[in-house]
């Protein structure tokens, strides 16, 4: 009896290292402030980008084609879609959250694209993936999806960089121990968009994989490249049945 | 001279009773871009918003001078007492003398 207290007692520490094959949330990786602040939207910065992306949504673009609001309604209506992306198009091509609204943007709505990283690209994607928040991760992974997965997967298990590291070796073999002062995570792309302080701003996750990337010294790929669209639909493959927390903070 | 919209979000209660302390909360999305100048770099001229004033029915409750170490989209909370019906005025005063205005309406019972 008392060893299962014990016990108990060192499962409730968050800096314990995650049992193999385990994928944690990230908010129980984050301080108990941390997480205090991603679930205020009073005092969550990212919840200003959320704002202009209302905004956005109901506004039509000067093509004089309809605003997003004429096509799917209120943004309310968007509930559970993040969850799903990235996802495999009717013509073949894997898109994720950003692309797909930017692809909407310029075939339906006929305007030029917002760009990868852009402010209004950001504030759409953040809107629309708050319409998910704590909905379970729920993407698509055979199919058409499969190669894709794969893909993914090989990217994430292959060494890369001049530090020779693969995803896995911080992102399963040392989950929850520090590194530069902060705990490592288990590599879900569940927050993202997300406020990074560290960044001053709201990111995509193409950002903060270019991070990963500069950080094993590898080069960095472009916002959008395949490799990068591809990894995150295996992060969301691992993340499955995990709660979406977009858009997040993180650190 | 009225101020240009800024992208903020204010939380605090439409309505008081009278004698209540209210929290206001105030965040504001501002780059807050200090100063930069260093061989090899592209100098950046410091351009923050230095001033937070909040008037209540006129009257000033919140006067904050911020300063370039303050991070960027900076959140201030602060509580005041609810005596009368009137309008909350929040001016943000930024470098290079740009003013951004808010209004908010607190209904006292």
């Amino acid at each position: 009896m008392r060893r299962l207290v014990v016990l108990g007692l060192a499962l409730a520490a968050s800096a314990i290292p995650a049992l193999a094959g385990e994928v944690r949330a990230p908010a129980s990786l984050l301080s108990p402030d941390l997480r205090a602040l991603q679930d205020d939207p009073s005092r969550h910065p990212g919840w200003l980008w959320v704002d202009g992306g209302e905004a956005l949504w109901r506004e039509a673009p000067r093509s004089g084609r309809p605003s997003c609001q004429s096509c799917h309604g209120p943004i309310d209506g968007m509930r559970g879609v993040a969850a799903r992306y990235p996802a495999v198009a009717s013509d073949g091509a894997l898109l994720n959250l950003e692309t797909r609204i930017e692809r909407c943007r310029t075939d339906n709505q006929q305007a030029p694209a917002f760009g990868y990283e852009s402010e209004a690209l950001l504030s759409l994607t953040a809107a629309i993936a708050l319409r998910s928040r704590g909905l379970p991760v729920a993407v698509e992974t055979d199919g058409a999806a499969a190669p894709h997965v794969e893909a993914g997967r090989r990217f994430y298990e292959t060494r890369q960089g001049q530090l020779n590291l693969s995803c896995g070796q911080c992102h399963d073999e040392n989950v929850g121990r520090r590194l530069r002062g902060d705990v490592i995570s288990s590599g879900v792309g569940t927050g993202y968009p997300a406020y990074r302080l560290e960044w001053n701003t709201l990111g995509s996750l193409h950002r903060r994989l270019r991070a990963c990337s500069l950080g094993v010294r590898a080069t960095q790929l472009p916002y959008g490249a395949y490799d990068y669209v591809a990894l995150e639909l295996y992060l969301a493959a691992r993340a499955r049945g995990l709660p979406v927390e977009s858009p997040g903070i993180r650190r | 001279m009225a101020g240009a919209s800024i992208p903020a979000r204010i939380t605090m209660p439409a309505e008081a009773r009278r004698g209540e302390i209210i929290e206001i909360r105030v965040l504001v999305r501002h780059a807050m871009d200090r100063a930069i100048d260093a061989p090899g770099l592209t100098p950046v001229p410091r351009k923050i918003i230095h001033t937070l004033r909040v008037t209540y029915d006129g009257a000033e409750i919140l006067h904050m001078d911020l300063s370039p170490g303050i991070a960027a989209n900076p959140y201030v909370a602060f509580t005041t007492v609810a005596t009368t019906t009137g309008e909350v005025v929040f001016e943000w005063l930024e470098d290079g003398g740009a003013v951004y205005e808010r209004r908010q309406m607190l209904t006292v019972t």
